[in-house]
């Protein structure tokens, strides 16, 4: 599914900006950017800023002069020692936490009490920055609780259509070369609330929260089938975990010595356990339940197993009552996390938009960012060096009016993949009929634009456009 | 990098002890030698073609009995009409249902393997593979006749299973041929 933009709306944003400076390079003969800075230039409608302009210095803020008052205390008060100034502090843990100021920032349960269906923890995204997001915070799926395993007792086994089946100790395993990649994993029902006919009120969190991204350090899968030998007849690999519904995924041979990993360090340190201690499969850009965690056995076959998962839950219906298999690639993806749902903003003035955007067919390539429901758009500043399948996070500097706006964003990837518009993507893949729960999937695979509505009191919601 | 030479010099010549075939693939070789024998425990992956459906067999009457007696209508509801966890039993049109619509064994689920393969793995959810083959065997025969997929006294083994028609089996598109 591709998408072209109106092209007359694009603002060249670099060149306008620019073009100006030289000229007054050249006629002034030195630089006089510090005593005679431009206002912000806009990019785009309802005060989309150059996105370059936070990055130089000396620049006025011409919304920040106009609407100060939001700025700058009224009237500022003598400053004086806090009480935590005044004595020495708390002792050293052994493990940090975050601040007591931060326990709002956690996961979302779905199913707290450990009822017998899955629990989806859903990660906190719109209160996090970066792009990576913290292992005590990555969203997870455990379809029957999170096993207890002893990493000396775990196995690995790869046989099938393989020339010598071969047992690994976890050990053993760790003394493998390891590659160190940042990947994000996408459950790929992620956002799937945005299948609703009408848009869910609800936050980054419980629309988008079921994607993350880490660090990830293993051993090429390539290495351990190179040791087993692969049959040349074999054309699948079935993964399964030691999990006690043995979860299972058929993944292309493709696949499989392409990118495909043992996981066994998230972030710098081992795996948590409901990530998939002590080592998982990871497919970077493929959907996540493919990424068979407890990775216990791995099956050399001439053909896909159609285990429950792929058969079933990620095999994604379409309008006509067909369906897709073998989906697999989490598509060209982008959301606004900041503002969003359930921010407020504080009146007119100085703000920067920030948001995530991936895909799972490679690097980003550009985020444009629109304040008036995709009328106009901006390129919004990219923050690098860019990774494939991985996390990238755009900024687009704001000067709100305090009229009524509608922020969007949208990705490009270097596949010349784009995040279709919402028209689009309903056309071809449907709506629900009915506004589902916020926590159920009616689908998968949703990958259009997210917009928020903003109102004149700088109240957010969920809006399409 | 002059620190690094003497470990790389120990490097190579412990490769030099290494086995010729591990040199020959250039990776640690660090794997124990297994035989499909003692991989079989574990091996519960049954392929569309049938392969690996082990021996044993059951009948629609023999699974209606265990369906009751290991527990599935907890969850899945008198005769499979769902309760906290799927619904078994009915065909409801995926097209008026729309993309949200109910996937059934009937109405959607492509193969009779992966009935076999998902049950005898992880059912009973609370006390997974404490079913034997041969009631896996009658739960899936169970299944498939209150599906109107075969016949009351049908036989479920290994060599019936696989050839159960399932009336969606045609309706699936493969979303990426080149990745395959």
């Amino acid at each position: 599914m591709s998408g072209t933009l109106p092209a007359p709306t694009i603002m060249k944003a670099e060149r306008r900006c620019k073009t100006p400076i030289r000229q007054e390079e050249k006629t002034m003969g030195k630089r006089k950017r510090n005593n005679a800075a431009p206002p912000l230039e806009p990019v785009a409608g309802n005060g989309l800023l150059h996105r370059r302009a936070l990055l130089g210095s000396g620049i006025v803020f011409a919304g920040a002069l106009s609407t100060g008052a939001a700025l700058t205390r009224a009237s500022a008060e003598p400053l004086k020692d806090a009480e935590w100034s005044l004595a020495p502090g708390e002792v050293t843990p052994v493990l940090q936490k975050p601040s007591r100021f931060e326990a709002n920032v956690v996961r979302t349960l779905s199913n707290p009490k450990g009822e017998p269906r899955t629990q989806h923890a859903r990660a906190p995204l719109q209160m996090l920055d970066g792009t990576i997001t913290p292992n005590p915070l990555h969203f997870t799926i455990l379809h029957s609780g999170i096993p207890d395993i002893d990493p000396e007792q775990h196995r690995l086994v790869i046989h099938g259509m393989v020339r010598q089946p071969l047992e690994y100790t976890v050990d053993a395993l760790l003394r493998y070369p390891m590659v160190t990649r940042k990947h994000f994993v996408e459950c790929g029902g992620n956002s799937a609330p945005l299948f609703s006919p009408q848009p869910i009120q609800a936050t980054v969190q419980a629309l988008h929260g079921l994607v993350s991204c880490a660090e990830w350090t293993g051993v090429l899968l390539s290495t351990l089938l190179d040791e087993a030998g692969v049959d040349p007849k074999a054309s699948w690999i079935v993964a399964e975990g030691a999990d006690a519904l043995l979860v299972s995924r058929s993944v292309p041979l493709k696949k499989a010595y392409d990118d495909a990993m043992l996981a066994f360090y998230q972030n710098g340190e081992r795996l948590m356990p409901g990530n998939g201690y002590p080592v998982r499969l990871l497919l970077p850009g493929y959907e996540g339940n493919m990424d068979t965690k407890f990775l216990r056995r791995i099956k050399v076959v001439d053909q896909p197993a159609m285990t429950y998962y792929e058969s079933r839950n990620y095999s994604p219906l379409l309008p006509d009552g067909k369906a897709y298999k073998f989906y697999f690639v989490q598509e060209v993806k982008s959301f606004i996390t900041r503002p969003s749902f359930g921010y407020r903003l504080k009146g007119p003035g100085f703000y920067e938009i920030s948001g995530i955007a991936y895909s799972g067919s490679g690097r980003i390539e550009k985020v444009l960012v629109s304040a008036d429901g995709g009328k106009s758009w901006g390129e919004a500043a990219v923050e690098g060096p860019v990774s494939p399948k991985a996390f990238t996070r755009f900024t687009m500097p704001w000067r709100w009016d305090g009229q009524p706006v509608i922020l969007t964003s949208r990705a490009w990837d270097d596949s010349d993949a784009v995040q279709p518009l919402r028209a689009d993507f309903v056309a071809a893949r449907g709506e629900a009929k009915t506004v589902p729960n916020v926590l159920g999937f009616p689908n998968q695979h949703y990958n259009s634009l997210t917009s928020w509505g903003i109102d004149s009191n700088g109240e957010v919601k969920h809006v399409y456009v | 990098m002059s620190t690094c030479r003497p470990f790389a010099a120990a490097f190579i010549f412990a490769l030099a002890l290494v086995p010729a075939a591990a040199i020959a693939a250039d990776t640690p070789g660090l794997g124990k030698p297994i035989s499909e024998a003692d991989v079989k425990a574990w091996d519960v992956t049954v392929l569309p073609s049938g392969a690996n459906l082990p021996p044993g067999h059951g009948t629609p009457a023999e699974g209606a009995k265990l369906y009751v007696d290991k527990g599935c209508v907890a969850c899945h509801g008198e005769g499979g009409k769902g309760g906290t966890s799927n619904v078994l039993v009915g065909r409801p049109s995926l097209v008026d249902g729309g993309i949200a619509a109910n996937k059934t064994i009937a109405n959607f689920w492509a193969w009779p393997t992966t009935v076999f393969d998902y049950m005898r793995r992880a059912m009973p959810w609370p006390a997974p593979r404490t079913l034997s083959d041969d009631e896996v065997y009658a739960l899936c025969a169970y299944l498939f006749a209150i599906n109107n997929l075969i016949g009351e006294n049908d036989v479920m083994n290994a060599q019936t299973l696989p050839n159960v028609k399932m009336p969606n089996h045609d309706n699936f598109i493969v979303k990426f041929p080149d990745r395959i």
